[in-house]
């Protein structure tokens, strides 16, 4: 549609105007509250105690998101805040991976707090708009775009009737609006939805970055846990940040020259190793596809299998040879010399109502091919690439999608659904074209894929009350924690990674840890307390990316030549120092590594307790399915029957032979669940927590985060 | 016709002048730091001189389309483009792209010879490639 038509069609709801003021050692020092409800705008002054226990990024959000809720609301209420944070390194130039937004909401998925961490340039923009975050609160009317101009200092909130939904197209028309030129779109940068997260619980938000070689509008998504339905809820299409004259001191750091420093040294270390290492230039996060499926670890069918004979058909290579474009500098915000935002170029869509289209299509991740790929059965790597387009687009989240889908075909293979209840779909294994179908009826918002897109804790529930289904079966099948899908990887034969996933703040996901290697391939991890010291450190670690805007790849996706005589080469002690510099760097202050660590502590013990407050976050809540800690079936049992066969022997002196499979998966799921059990026990005291998984009153006392607010909700549960 | 400075390390004597007449000439200051050229003593061999080839890698290197060849062949950079990403200088092959703390952008040799009629001894020269 022709943009001036768009602009002509736009009605102004609002406008504020604000003083434009210097950015000092990373912050701005105040951040930008909108109420859609009743069209308020205010500046939010940033205070010296934000700055010391929240940090910024999530944990900004998180202050921002406990004092707009009350434990009661829920994520359709207007109170329900969504939170766009960068961090106080973020924005800078020179390190790899710093122009990442932390975004976080009460989450319709899960009813906690879920926080998402994305490239694309909107954080950095925002905060050199003069904004460190972003909290929108209330719900619009008719559908709305929020436009914050950096360098002019106005804001304006106007109804936008006929701009699309569809992220591709909507970052497109509002680049094309709001730049005055094509050199001016690279300082354009676009929040959007899609079609899907009106009509799912797993909707995302992208945030695009104007790609400047291929001249096209680039998307990356905060995917998990339903943010883009949050956003469609408030009747947000976008939300569109203008800000020119980007330069690699704009943060105002306490000492430029150890930041260039820093940043020097890893772009030699990146074009030194990338090619040898992890081939993050050439393929992105996908260079693990076939690596997971060598070490057994690739989630096939639904969780049930570590590899499969076909994964060969999506391997990194395959992508790499025969659809990404080599040689673009693939970075999601400026100086990112990891560049693993790949893409593929004039891809033709074969389905749905683009097709036809020839599109740039994100990579994919390793997250999207393992999970609508490989644990759906599919493995067509056009049918990955276009299922992550439509994904993108419709605004939707590729790993909830991909583990909801896997969970729906072995429902739909166990009989527990059939094409009556999916409306002709036939949800086997491997069947792309009914996952595609499925995904287009998302965008829709008909038939099956509504009531897909619940999620599947709701789906369990559903199809136990309305079809009859064996709750306990769904139990262990169904790959959700918290309300939130699993994200794409086995955990089963790794204890560390069944709490490295099951012990997170906001459900499933590998960001906090990601432990499968130390422990199970690598044996570093061999008692429960060395187990709980790694689900104590790597979650705290990973945590303070969050904070500051950072990107977690750059930390360990590239390994520096001195980790090979280091002591403790899993942390990557090197880049650990990096992080220490850019944070003293930037804000002229002295911590060390271990105050790093206290810094994540504050804001992953108050995350906890957010969840308790929402009342969830205790023990009963970092349960797990079965099918993440061992073998649900006979199948999968014998799948791996001589490694099973061999734990009953080695752990419990119990002979294999005489007794069925059924006695043997019995055997084994309760070793394995009091594993798990022990597994909790060590790390919560490691953490400071009851056994229930009550932060203590000590320690927060100990990390000088005893808030009174704090210490209300958790003494009631102590 | 592309014009590159080239050198004769053997002939190179460490006086250092042709970095301290670029510097003056391109940031109004003798500080050998600010030099797009690198002269670096090295006792009982050859000294190490650094020179840009203007094979420019480094063009698709940049995120922002700030390196350009011009039209005589010669690799500059837009500073008004450029983000101070600082990639250029990492990824070079010839570690022939500086910086310096104190400025924003990083700079580069665009064989303008002057250094090559300062140096004394013939160490460095524009050459003339077809």
């Amino acid at each position: 549609m022709n943009i001036n038509t768009l602009k002509e069609n736009r009605r102004l709801l609002y406008e504020y105007r604000y003083e434009l003021d210097k950015i000092e050692k990373g912050y701005s020092n105040k951040s930008l509250y909108i109420n859609l409800s009743d069209n308020k705008i205010s500046s939010m002054p940033v205070t010296d105690m934000m700055k010391e226990k929240f940090i910024g990024g999530k944990g900004f959000g998180l202050w921002y998101l406990w004092n707009a809720v009350k434990p009661e609301t829920k994520w359709t209420d207007p109170d329900n805040a969504i939170v766009i944070a960068s961090g106080p390194v973020g924005g800078i130039t020179q390190y790899p991976g710093a122009g990442k937004s932390l975004v976080v909401t009460i989450s319709p998925l899960t009813g906690i707090p879920i926080d998402s961490n994305v490239g694309g340039y909107f954080g950095p923009l925002l905060k050199f708009s003069g904004w460190d975050a972003l909290e929108i609160q209330g719900k619009a009317e008719k559908d709305v775009v929020v436009f914050i101009d950096g360098n002019n200092g106005i804001i304006r909130i106007e109804e936008a009737p006929l701009e699309a939904i569809d992220a591709h197209v909507l970052g497109e028309q509002l680049t094309e609006m709001y730049a005055d030129s094509e050199e001016d779109k690279r300082n354009i940068a676009v929040v959007t939805a899609g079609t899907a997260a009106e009509n799912t619980l797993i909707g995302l938000l992208n945030f695009t970055f104007y790609d400047v070689r291929r001249k096209v509008t680039r998307l990356k998504q905060a995917g998990r846990g339903g943010i883009g339905t949050v956003f469609r809820d408030k009747k947000i299409k976008a939300l569109v940040v203008k800000f020119s004259g980007v330069k690699g001191n704009l943060n105002n750091p306490a000492d430029q020259a150890k930041i260039n420093r820093t940043g020097l040294r890893l772009h030699r270390e990146i074009k030194r190793f990338d090619d040898e290492q992890c081939r993050m230039r050439q393929v992105g996060t996908a260079n693990i596809i076939e690596v997971m499926d060598e070490y057994d670890l690739l989630p096939v069918h639904n969780y049930k299998f570590g590899r499969h004979p076909d994964t060969h058909k999506i391997a990194s290579n395959v992508f790499r040879d025969k659809f990404l474009t080599q040689g673009k500098p693939d970075g999601c915000w400026y100086g990112c010399s990891l560049s693993c935002a790949k893409a593929a170029d004039y891809f033709e869509l074969k389905t749905g109502p683009y097709k036809g289209d020839k599109v740039t299509v994100d990579g994919p991740e390793y997250e999207t091919a393992a999970g609508v790929g490989a644990n759906c059965g599919i493995f067509d790597p056009e049918y990955v690439l276009e299922c992550n387009f439509y994904c993108d687009t419709y605004g939707i989240d590729t790993i909830s999608f991909a583990t909801i889908t896997a969970f729906l075909m072995e429902c739909y293979e166990n009989g527990i659904i059939n094409k009556d209840i999916t409306g002709g779909l036939e949800l086997t294994f491997g069947n792309q074209n009914a996952a595609m179908d499925l995904l287009h009826q998302m965008s829709r918002g008909e038939r099956f894929g509504k009531l897909a897109g619940l999620g599947i804790r709701k789906l369990k529930k559903i199809f136990v009350e309305e079809y009859g289904a064996d709750k306990d079966f769904l139990e262990d099948i169904g790959m959700e924690q918290k309300g939130l899908e699993y994200s794409e990887y086995l955990p089963k034969e790794s204890l560390a990674q069944q709490g490295g996933y099951g012990l997170t703040n906001k459900g499933p996901q590998h960001d906090e840890a990601w432990l499968i290697f130390m422990d199970m391939v690598n044996n570093q991890l061999p008692s429960f307390e060395d187990k709980a010291e790694a689900l104590h450190y790597f979650p705290m670690f990973r945590t303070w990316f969050g904070l500051m805007g950072l990107c977690k790849l750059p930390w360990n996706d590239i390994v520096p030549a001195s980790n090979f005589s280091s002591d403790e080469p899993a942390k990557i002690p090197e880049h650990v120092q990096n992080y220490v510099d850019l944070y003293n760097g930037m804000t002229g202050n002295n911590i060390s590594k271990e105050e790093l660590i206290i810094q994540s502590e504050r804001v992953y013990n108050f995350q906890r307790i957010f969840n308790i407050r929402m009342g969830h976050g205790k023990r009963e809540n970092d349960r797990v399915p079965y099918r993440s800690v061992g073998p649900v079936t006979v199948e999968e049992y014998e799948s791996r029957k001589d490694r099973y066969d061999t734990q009953l022997k080695e752990k419990l002196n119990i002979e294999s032979t005489g007794k069925s499979t059924e006695e043997k998966v019995k055997i084994l799921r309760s070793y394995r669940e009091d594993q798990y059990e022990q597994l909790i026990n060590a790390v919560y005291k490691r953490r400071g927590w009851t056994m229930d998984g009550i932060p203590t009153i000590e320690k927060l006392k100990e990390i000088k985060m005893d808030l009174p607010k704090l210490i209300e909700v958790v003494e009631k549960h102590l | 016709m592309l014009k590159v400075l080239n050198k004769i390390v053997e002939r190179c004597i460490g006086c250092h002048q042709c970095e301290e007449i670029c510097s003056q000439a391109y940031f109004k200051e003798k500080n050998i730091e600010k030099a797009s050229l690198r002269v670096t003593e090295i006792v009982d061999s050859n000294n190490v001189l650094i020179t840009c080839t203007q094979c420019g890698e480094c063009i698709d290197i940049c995120p922002v389309e700030a390196i350009y060849r011009d039209d005589r062949a010669i690799i500059r950079i837009k500073k008004e483009i450029c983000v101070g990403c600082l990639m250029c200088v990492g990824f070079c092959n010839e570690k022939a792209m500086f910086q310096h703390d104190d400025l924003t952008e990083p700079f580069k040799c665009i064989a303008c010879g002057l250094c090559a009629r300062k140096c004394p001894s013939g160490a460095i020269y524009v050459e003339e490639l077809k």
